[in-house]
């Protein structure tokens, strides 16, 4: 059934009619008898199951002097279980050839599963993600030993120049606000985490109330609802969600630069951007496909690489997030170029915002945005990620039903007033690794 | 560290591209439909008719595998130039038409071969292959072009191989465990040959590689076979067909003794690559060796249970990570790679004192039948799981194919896999596992300048 609303549905779209009478995805949703959050598509093309279960228990619910309890407990989820212990439980999962994945952001944690849909393997790899999502155990001698080889990452990641400058550039644009965290955290932090603390982390943020149950694939509502209940039953409820607080505004421009011998200058300049919920969102995110979103048709790789060879990957995002996600602009190029780049990156943005984009590109814009919209949903994976979105997010359930609309109605204006709104060229962050101070006197 | 051995490079970032990850020769079984134009051109479709959409993807059969020194990295360097314009579509205008239909495009070269694909909505398929058609005898490679795309390619190489240790390191490993075969040298090539490329260079290949009798084009989505056979004839028909050079074997000479490279670079952790050579399949009905590696590399490696990480590195604790792999289809020569970091405290000579007990276990006792059907449970699963993507399931056609496999072989394949016993696993282990054809390559981490907390480093300069 599915296949044929999604041509029906994409003949509407080309066609420019809004005539949204038909569910694109029907997507069912329902509360758990405990008030988990369940967004269902049945599919019954392939013989298997994709379930996904998240909370708001990222990296932003930690504080300075706690970061990476987030990670580490998410990590630790499947490493010691209601009773088995964690070969037990990757020996099992592997038998029936199940993959176990998980989420992890600054606002998301949680679990992911794909198994067949075959009875006996679904029941038992199910029967292990309730067990991990809900008994977890946190065995002191795994805590431990994942301790170090967080540690391990963290220092070693610590000598690339990517991070360095992410580390840094998030540092600067958030300030102490928690975004600005690392996701993994700190190698002296990790340090002195303790069994307490994940186990309080954990009761705390993996509450049923708060939980968002995605499921795509070959079952049932019936056996959906009894999916959801079995992966969350056992949760508490927590009552008040936590908050993360708001983002505040850069008041200065800022620079840091930043020694490394590494070959090539790598830089970021942004500044904090915007909540997922914000009304801006579309005339955004059409924007910044034209600004540095949109690969080899973007202004910033067609100035940065086409035009004048500085550099492989140029680019411009925005990550809106619960509270203001990042703007970003980067690139990485070599060390007597890094000047040259960031002028040319600069002028981009300023030109953007100043201007806005021209009819034609916005046409292009939509075109493809629109055009390629069908390649979003096109397998079970891209759908299971839209519902955990909309599910953790709170998007309206027509959310894939409006989105070409929705890019549609963008006008030259919207995204000209959207970018005046959210991006001041004059207050951006910059943060270069490997600088080449002879070059950078444009930087400063 | 992980290393694929299709590991190429991309145009753009595009992910894990053909990561064959042990045992995932395992595919869609669905029936596929193939057509071979007059002038040698085989188009392959296989029917998914799950979404409106459609990847389309044009397979060469040239590679690095194919270069000669001087000129390495030129098959990367001509698959940049492939967007650089035609006779009648100029520079970037390929991107801003597919853009423009909705698709998104994107190319890739490895070892073996260099690809191109498009995925669109199913209406778009003929703006496909008209473009396709027109850069595969058409291109025009201008000087201006040129020197803008070969800076970009060197920053490609400063980005991926030069600022990465681990990069530098495999890029030491290969050119050590290969004297003589092309694959020693890196997919995106050597710098010296980078900065002394011309023109000319990325012409001669075109000129030499690109025709429809040494290509191949693959078609998966909602289709129907009959009409997409239809358009190849109309679009890539009239183009003429090419004498193809000779492509000598150029096969490596039996190695006679354990070699052993050291590596430094900035990082902070160590680590090591072991590597084997070993036999890739040649004959899927007749070979059993390269089943019975793909199998070990599954028990050592292959899933979440598996041997290595439960011993290593949750067991023992002396690993913060390792990685088995081996790909058994290729065109150059094989290699059976184990790589690892030790962990905190623990050195590489010490990781491979354990990587080595490891084998020896394999070798003295063997593997157990449940180790091997939890390894055919993943083979079984990843069957069913890959249809979920169309672009998989044409990756997967393509790259069996161009290597010079027949995609109707893989169900063969699977069942082969399928059947190989503890007692093949176990004499592979015992022939192939010895250091005679080891090589093994260690990083060097060399701290960086400065302060230990790169963080502190920073200097403030307000605006």
């Amino acid at each position: 059934m599915r296949n044929r609303r999604l041509h029906l549905w994409f003949a509407l779209v080309v066609c420019v009619v809004s005539a949204p009478a038909y569910a694109l995805l029907p997507i069912q949703h329902w509360q758990t008898g405990n008030g988990a959050q369940v967004y269902f598509v049945a599919n019954r093309d392939l013989p298997m199951l994709d379930v996904s279960v998240d909370f708001p228990a990222g990296s932003a619910f930690g504080t300075r002097e706690n970061s990476g309890l987030a990670a580490l407990t998410q990590s630790l989820l499947k490493l010691g279980a209601g009773g088995l212990p964690e070969d037990e439980i990757a020996r099992r999962m592997a038998d029936v050839g199940a993959q176990l994945g998980g989420r992890f952001d600054s606002d998301r944690a949680g679990l992911s599963l794909r198994t067949l849909s075959s009875a006996e393997e679904m029941k038992e790899a199910l029967s292990l993600l309730a067990r991990i999502l809900q008994r977890p155990e946190f065995p002191p001698a795994v805590l431990e030993r994942e301790k170090a080889r967080i540690i391990g990452a963290i220092k070693e990641a610590d000598t690339k120049p990517e991070v360095i400058a992410s580390r840094n550039f998030n540092a600067l644009i958030y300030g102490n606000h928690p975004y600005g965290l690392r996701r993994s955290g700190e190698a002296d932090t990790v340090a002195h985490l303790t069994r307490e603390d994940l186990v309080d982390f954990y009761r705390r943020h993996y509450t049923a109330d708060q939980a968002v149950v995605a499921i795509m694939g070959n079952v049932s509502r019936g056996e959906a609802e009894v999916i959801a209940d079995q992966l969350t039953g056992e949760l508490p409820r927590s009552g008040a969600p936590a908050a993360i607080p708001d983002v505040p505004s850069l008041t200065r421009a800022e620079a840091r630069m930043i020694a490394h011998p590494a070959a090539q200058s790598h830089v970021l300049i942004g500044a904090p951007g915007i909540k997922r919920a914000d009304p801006d969102y579309f005339p955004l995110f059409i924007g910044n496909y034209i600004l540095g979103g949109g690969g080899f048709v973007s202004r910033v790789l067609e100035e940065v690489r086409q035009k004048r060879g500085l550099a492989y990957s140029a680019y411009s995002y925005f990550s809106p997030l619960k509270q203001r996600g990042p703007f970003v602009m980067g690139l990485q190029t070599r060390k007597d170029q890094a000047g040259e780049a960031v002028a040319v990156v600069r002028a981009t943005l300023k030109d953007f915002v100043a201007q806005g984009p021209t009819a034609d590109e916005l046409e292009k814009a939509k075109q493809n945005i629109s055009g390629g919209f069908p390649l979003r949903i096109d397998s079970n994976r891209k759908i299971l990620d839209y519902l955990g979105v909309i599910g953790f997010y709170r998007l309206p359930l027509t959310y894939l039903d409006d989105f070409v609309p929705n890019v549609e109605k963008v006008t030259l204006a919207d995204i000209r007033n959207a970018f005046a709104r959210h991006v001041d060229p004059e207050r951006l962050v910059t943060v270069i690794v490997g600088a080449d101070e002879a070059a950078l006197g444009a930087a400063k | 560290m992980s290393f694929d051995f299709f590991s190429g490079t991309a145009r753009a970032r595009i992910g894990a591209l053909l990561v064959v990850l042990p045992l995932t020769i395992a595919a869609a079984v669905a029936q596929t439909h193939e057509h071979k134009l007059g002038n040698g051109l085989r188009v392959i479709v296989k029917e998914d008719h799950r979404a409106p959409t459609v990847v389309s993807m044009v397979w060469y059969k040239a590679g690095s595998i194919d270069e000669f020194n001087g000129t390495t990295g030129v098959a990367h360097v001509l698959e940049h130039m492939m967007f650089k314009g035609t006779k009648t579509v100029p520079s970037g205008e390929y991107s801003k038409l597919i853009a423009a239909a909705g698709g998104r495009e994107n190319a890739f070269t490895s070892r073996d071969m260099t690809g191109y694909h498009v995925q669109v909505h199913k209406s778009q398929l003929p703006l496909a292959f008209r473009l396709e058609a027109d850069r595969m005898a058409n291109l025009v490679v201008s000087e201006d072009e040129f020197a803008k795309e070969i800076k970009v390619v060197m920053e490609e190489r400063r980005l991926r191989t030069e600022d990465q240790a681990h990069a530098l390191v495999y890029e030491q490993f290969m050119a050590t465990a290969l004297r003589s075969h092309p694959y020693r040298a890196p997919v995106i090539g050597w710098m010296s040959d980078l900065e002394n490329m011309r023109a000319e260079d990325a012409r001669e290949w075109y000129r030499r590689w690109y025709a429809p009798n040494n290509a191949l084009v693959v078609v998966v989505g909602d289709v129907d076979p009959k009409e997409v056979f239809a358009l190849a004839e109309r679009y890539f028909g009239p183009l003429k067909p090419k004498a193809l050079p000779e492509r000598k074997p150029q096969d490596e000479p039996a190695q006679r003794g354990v070699r052993r490279v050291t590596v430094k670079a900035p990082a902070e952790l160590s680590s090591l690559i072991m590597g084997y050579r070993a036999p890739v399949l040649r004959d899927p009905e007749q070979d059993w060796e390269p089943y019975a590696l793909e199998m070990l590399a599954g028990v050592l490696d292959g899933n979440e249970a598996a041997r290595l990480n439960s011993s290593l590195v949750r067991g023992e604790k002396i690993a913060l990570s390792v990685d088995a792999g081996y790909d058994s289809t290729q065109r150059g020569p094989g290699m059976f790679l184990v790589s690892g970091t030790p962990a905190a405290g623990k050195t590489v000579a010490e990781l491979e004192q354990a990587l080595r007990r490891e084998f020896a276990k394999v070798m003295n006792e063997g593997v157990s039948e449940s180790e091997l059907k939890r390894v055919r449970a993943q083979v079984v699963a990843a069957q069913v799981f890959q249809r979920d993507s169309i672009v998989f399931q044409a990756r997967q056609i393509g790259a069996l194919e161009i290597t010079g496999y027949s995609h109707q072989a893989i169900d063969l394949m699977i069942r082969k896999l399928q059947e190989v016993t503890a007692a093949q696993v176990h004499e592979v282990a015992r022939k192939y596992l010895v250091d005679d054809s080891l090589t093994i390559a260690v990083l060097d981490p060399q701290p960086l300048p400065g302060k230990p907390d790169a963080a502190a480093q920073g200097r403030n300069h307000a605006q």
